[in-house]
């Protein structure tokens, strides 16, 4: 098993250092790859300094841009499961294996740790909230099943849908899109309950101003996806 | 009638200078700069030629040349900025692939540097 912890960082200095030395403290021996989006402040030390290995972009591509990069070196290194935790302290480690055992035992492609299952912190800002209970309606009919936190980037991938992101990610506020992505091609997901905490420091990449924007713009990307609808299955 | 097509005369003109020399001080490469100079001389020749105009005016169902003009004006530029989207679309896409790659390439030869020195 060859498993692989991915935190995308943007501007992260004060956060994600504390991120990998939890990430070391459950899971000791798994390599952490941090991929900086050309951060301005000193994430690039922090990170190494906590003993992470660091791909560092040249210049900033954003959410998306960002966690293909890793995803692309992931696959090229040989990983068969990568775990994206983010880079602000948000996602608890602890709930790492959770997803692990749900990615190796359900044998699907990609499992989501939900902050609104089973009791699970739910820690969120009420525009995050907002376009949460939005898209969960948006996307019931797309998936024929309903999905509880579809904007949470606490992520696993099989080796399967690391082949797919690495050729085809969507680039901007990814997490909604790549579900489509996904089950345009026939792969199942997963979500296993996981706890959410309050960032420990920098700001959110959606603010109340932000969310409408956000909310049109990932639509639209919905709708392309469904309508690119390559490579079904009959 | 004849002051709306003159400027539009002297726009296409102006037009046509500005992406000519910009062409020639290498600021607009060629392949990019057809799709303007195209424009400006389709616009040239409309204010121009008025029995071409006229026949547009009453093919488009209009009773007013100039507005048929600046009609025509404005299809042929949502045709030139849908191009360079397109344009804009393909170069986003490939300077993110590209970024991407420089990075990972980075990363591997850092790595293989680290092992050099481990061994020697």
């Amino acid at each position: 098993m060859k498993l692989l912890i991915l935190i995308p960082a943007y501007n992260e200095e004060g956060a994600v250092g504390g991120v990998i030395e939890e990430v070391h403290a459950v899971l000791p021996g798994v390599p952490t790859l941090v991929v900086d989006d050309c951060s301005a402040d000193g994430t690039v030390g922090a990170a190494r300094q906590a003993g992470a290995q660091v791909l560092s972009l040249p210049y900033h591509l954003g959410l998306g841009g960002c966690v293909q990069a890793g995803y692309r070196l992931a696959f090229e290194l040989g990983y068969e499961y990568v775990i994206r935790v983010d880079g602000d302290g948000q996602h608890d480690p602890r709930d790492i294996p959770r997803i692990l055992s749900a990615l190796e035992q359900e044998k699907c492609e990609m499992v989501i740790g939900s902050r609104f299952m089973d009791g699970a912190g739910s820690h969120t800002n009420p525009a995050r909230g907002a376009a949460i209970l939005f898209f969960r309606a948006v996307l019931r009919p797309i998936l024929g099943r309903p999905v509880s936190d579809p904007t949470s980037g606490f992520v696993g991938t099989n080796r399967t849908a690391l082949e797919l992101f690495s050729r085809t990610f969507p680039l901007e506020y990814p997490e909604i899109e790549a579900l489509v992505v996904l089950q345009r091609r026939r792969f199942r997901f997963l979500e296993v309950p996981c706890h959410m905490r309050p960032r420990k420091a920098g700001r959110s990449t959606i603010t109340a101003v932000k969310s409408f924007y956000y909310m049109a713009h990932v639509l639209l990307g919905v709708f392309v996806n469904v309508l690119k609808f390559e490579g079904r299955r009959k | 009638m004849d002051r709306m097509l003159n400027v539009m005369t002297v726009f296409s003109i102006l037009l046509l200078g500005l992406v000519l020399a910009s062409v020639r001080r290498a600021h607009i490469r060629v392949e990019y700069s057809v799709s303007w100079l195209a424009a400006a001389l389709v616009l040239l020749i409309l204010s121009r030629w008025q029995g071409l105009l006229n026949r547009i005016t009453t093919w488009l169902g209009m009773s007013d040349a100039p507005l048929a003009l600046l009609m025509t004006a404005g299809a042929i530029f949502l045709i030139v900025l849908y191009r360079l989207s397109l344009m804009i679309s393909h170069l986003k896409d490939s300077n993110i692939a590209l970024v991407q790659r420089v990075a990972i390439l980075e990363f591997r030869l850092e790595r293989l540097d680290e092992k050099t020195k481990a061994v020697s």
